[in-house]
């Protein structure tokens, strides 16, 4: 295959960045997104110019680390894949790819498509955690939980942290990323005795760092890799008037 | 010379943790605070033993590569974690999985750690529970459990196909837990460069900062080196990209001895390559062994779809070979099976490197909801990587590069032989032997962290209490930080004209051809000349784009990659050595007339751990394997 890439290329978070276009060719329709930009770096070391820098590392769609708007849409067109899943039998001959990092005013650009995403661990350090020393856990099978808790616990808590759903969101908001900690804890009997404290300081840290709040609009559902549910904020708001 | 101190506790097999813990030091909680404690990656290990200890009250810093330690390799770890707890009622014990264990290391694991790990398994359940892991369950409410290779009865514990991915969000947790209680301090996007030795003890690291190339010093009373495995040796393997052996290297050439280096797993159910720019293998858990059977055609080169192969052309070689296992055979023997059936001509795909695992049967006995509810996700991946639906036809797999035994040695406090530096989870050598039994990582890299290092480490620091905070100006740190710096020069200035990527690449051709799933003299001897080689073109035709103060991906890279190129010799070294086959090591001369691994008791019942040597060979040191609660036995699955 040959194709058109315009990748936003940008030296560091102080400098301003500009798209660049470049024409590939000999892109095979097995490759992954990213496999056909380590092809694309290659080609531009042997040239003598610098390769596009980009977070990657399990590409198994698990890790959460790579993650860019391609052709408008967080981790491309195709739901219910990371970009290093996305593979390039999606797309056609001669197409033209715009490619650029996460857009959202928390994740500043480090370097071409690499954004600094610290914002969502500093919530996560705010209260995503319960709080249980090693050591002093009781018998697992003395709490019992539904199965169907359970089940729903783990689908909110499969998200991977690659921040598609603020990229995706006009408001910049990471609610659907927060709602699904929530939400993981809210569901099971563990989660209960911090409930209050945790939303409240997740939701505070939220706003510190700049994001913006829910408009239901549904983009990040839409857009996220792992294809969790709008519900999730539902259940965050709940929570949220129930901390009060 | 170094001398290997196992200092394994006396008494018998089941009170030897107790005894140890009873018996050892202990530090003050006001002391502790004025402890520093370094640890080195966040996956289970290092985020459950930073964590733990944090909780303990020690001054904890903590370091990772990844933008957020929440992205630790561990992640991707799919099918469960073991534990004795015999939720099932199926004879299931702590001396079992301990035997199980011992068995399917075939005998190279030291008893008294192994045993520790497996009474550790039941806490660690118990702790990831109690935080909120949401680990699948029965209709009662109580947590459910399934078979793994290697194991009779049913004890693994997992959430879906991302059990990894549970566990180890749950350890990062308890690391945020931590990090805002002020006891832990986090370093994302760092690599450690080198560690710094002061009078013979690890006191401090060498790191640089992956977005501002700063190199950057940084001190402790105690370094813990959670930092994994080196399978990425092999260019090709089911572990993240940017997974290296960097770290373990650095201490092996300070002088940690580093124990069985040539103990690779080779996993069998990995997705085959693809194309010739793949970058990495996508795993299909083990755990799909329960219901998929594995099969190639009994006529060679029968290419029909595999839909139309009837039933009595079908050769279903793990339950032929192997029928009291059958499809559950561990896996370095059914990784060796399907390597000799298409090596035979059997193979299936594009390439004819591939056989089949079908899940025909088991949809039609449970229907294709109970499947998709135990495997749904790893359906969805393979049909996303392949464009294949796993439910229609065979999913096509074929062994990959996975997990590495080898490590760094330690003693039974997981310190290394240079006092003050630990090594815990797959970093170290000391729990799985020649063999690792599917689910016994995340086990192990658990129990280390949470359980076992938080005890052993304060019989160490009770030593250092009156060692105040290690200053960063001394001569050892101007020393390494120089060495560090100098290489990253080195690396800089060649300007050759081949990228690290494409030395890695042929590294890791060189590994899985002549140091993989099979090895004999004559291969690893060429092996050696063609690292030598390798090595020597690297040195002199390395292209690194870009600068040193800047991000740069290839600079990191060069750096990884120069050290596996340095540790594949020392693999191979330990190969040649090693002239009997034991769990995955196979040597070609050591097997029985059927062809399975041929163990040499009497001369290779023993941990070989390697010290640094300069440029000179390295020196073999070795600790002998005493079997006292269990009978050396032929390892058969038959």
């Amino acid at each position: 295959m040959k194709l058109k890439l315009k990748i936003w290329r940008q030296k560091n978070a102080k400098s301003k960045g500009a798209f660049v276009s470049y024409d590939l060719d000999g892109v095979s329709p097995d490759m992954s997104f990213l496999e056909m930009l380590d092809l694309l770096n290659s080609r531009l070391i042997d040239d003598g110019k610098e390769p596009v820098a980009f977070d990657h590392d399990c590409r198994e769609g698990i890790c959460g680390s790579c993650g860019m708007y391609i052709n408008g849409y967080p981790h491309g067109p195709v739901p219910g894949l990371t970009t290093c899943h996305l593979s390039m039998r999606y797309f056609k001959e001669g197409e033209t790819i715009v490619i650029e990092p996460w857009r959202a005013r928390p994740f500043p650009v480090i370097k071409d498509l690499i954004v600094d995403r610290s914002a969502l661990d500093r919530i996560q350090v705010a209260g995503g955690f319960i709080s249980v020393t090693a050591g002093a856990a009781s018998e697992a099978n003395s709490i019992l939980v539904t199965k169907k808790n359970s089940d729903e616990a783990f689908d909110s808590a499969i998200c991977i942290g690659c921040g598609a759903c603020v990229a995706a969101c006009k408001n910049a908001s990471p609610m659907l990323f927060v709602s699904a900690k929530i939400s993981q804890y809210a569901l099971l009997p563990q989660g209960k005795p911090e409930a209050k404290e945790r939303v409240r300081a997740m939701i505070a840290e939220m706003d510190r760092n700049g994001f913006g709040n829910c408009s239901n609009t549904g983009a990040c559902e839409a857009q996220c890799p792992k294809q969790i549910k709008l519900l999730n904020i539902a259940r965050l708001n709940r929570e949220y008037f129930k901390a009060f | 010379m170094i001398t290997l101190n196992a200092k394994i506790p006396d008494g018998p097999l089941e009170d030897k943790w107790t005894r140890y813990k009873s018996g050892s030091k202990l530090v003050n909680p006001a002391n502790k605070k004025k402890l520093d404690i370094i640890v080195i990656g966040t996956g289970l290990s290092g985020a459950g033993a930073a964590s733990s200890l944090g909780e303990l009250g020690y001054n904890v810093k903590v370091f990772c590569y990844q933008d957020s330690p929440r992205r630790a390799h561990s992640v991707a770890a799919q099918g469960g974690i073991n534990a004795a707890k015999n939720y099932k009622n199926d004879g299931d014990n702590i001396f079992r999985l301990f035997y199980d264990m011992i068995k399917g290391g075939d005998f190279r694991a030291r008893e008294a750690n192994v045993y520790r790990i497996a009474e550790v398994s039941n806490q660690v359940i118990d702790h990831y529970t109690a935080i909120g892991v949401p680990f699948a369950r029965e209709y009662g409410g109580t947590l459910d459990t399934r078979s793994f290779g290697g194991v009779q009865v049913s004890r693994t514990f997992y959430a879906k196909g991302q059990t990894g991915q549970q566990c180890l969000l749950g350890a990062y947790s308890s690391l945020n837990r931590q990090i805002k209680a002020g006891t832990v301090t986090m370093f994302p996007r760092r690599d450690m460069l080198d560690l710094v030795v002061i009078d013979g003890k690890a006191r401090g690291i060498i790191t640089r900062n992956l977005i501002t190339g700063e190199i950057e010093r940084h001190s402790a009373h105690a370094v813990v080196l959670a930092t994994g495995g080196y399978g990425t040796v092999y260019y090709l393997s089911t572990l993240a990209v940017n997974s290296n052996a960097s770290a373990a290297w650095k201490a092996y050439k300070k002088g940690a001895a580093f124990a069985n280096p040539s103990f690779v797993q080779i996993h069998p159910t990995s997705i085959p390559q693809l194309n010739e720019f793949q970058s990495k293998l996508t795993l299909m858990s083990e755990s799909l062994r329960n219901d998929g059977r594995i099969w190639v055609p009994k006529n060679k080169g029968d290419n029909r779809p595999a839909n139309d192969i009837p039933e009595e052309e079908r050769d279903y070689y793990l339950e032929r070979r192997y029928p009291a296992f059958g499809n559950l055979v561990p896996r370095d023997v059914a990784s060796r099976a399907a390597k000799e059936r298409c090596d035979a001509g059997y193979g299936v795909g594009k390439t004819g490197l591939a056989v089949n695992l079908d899940f025909r049967d088991a949809i039609k006995k449970q229907g294709k909801k109970a499947i998709e509810n135990k495997y749904g996700n790893l359906f969805e991946m393979y049909s996303a990587i392949t464009g294949m639906n796993p439910y229609e036809v065979p999913m096509q797999i074929y062994p990959a590069g996975h997990y590495t035994m080898g490590g760094l040695w330690v003693d039974y406090e997981l310190m290394t032989t240079i006092p003050g530096l630990f090594a815990i989870g797959e970093a170290n050598f000391s729990d799985h032997g020649a063999n690792r039994l599917g689910a016994s990582s995340l086990m192990q890299a658990a129990g280390d962290g949470y359980f076992i290092l938080p005890v052993t480490i304060s019989s160490y620091l009770s030593g250092e209490i009156r060692t105040p905070r290690i200053p960063t100006t001394g001569a050892e740190f101007d020393e390494t930080e120089k060495t560090a710096r100098e290489r990253i020069d080195k690396l800089l200035s060649i300007k050759g004209k081949e990228t690290a990527s494409s030395f890695h690449k042929r590294l890791g051709k060189i590994m899985w051809d002549y140091c993989g799933m099979t090895r004999n003299e004559e291969g690893l001897m060429k092996a050696k000349e063609l690292v030598t080689e390798l090595k020597k073109e690297f040195w002199s035709n390395l292209l690194v784009t870009g600068e040193g103060e800047d991000l740069n991906q290839q600079l990191e890279k060069a750096g990884r990659v120069a050290d596996f190129l340095e540790l594949a010799g020392l693999m191979i070294t330990d190969a040649l050595n090693r002239k009997e086959s034991c769990g995955a090591h196979f040597r070609e001369e050591s097997q029985t007339p059927d062809g399975e691994a041929k163990r040499i008791d009497s001369e290779y019942s023993y941990v070989a751990a390697w010290e640094y040597n300069g440029d000179n060979e390295p020196i073999l040191n070795k600790e002998p394997l005493k079997f006292e609660f269990v009978e050396l036995k032929e390892r058969s699955y038959k």
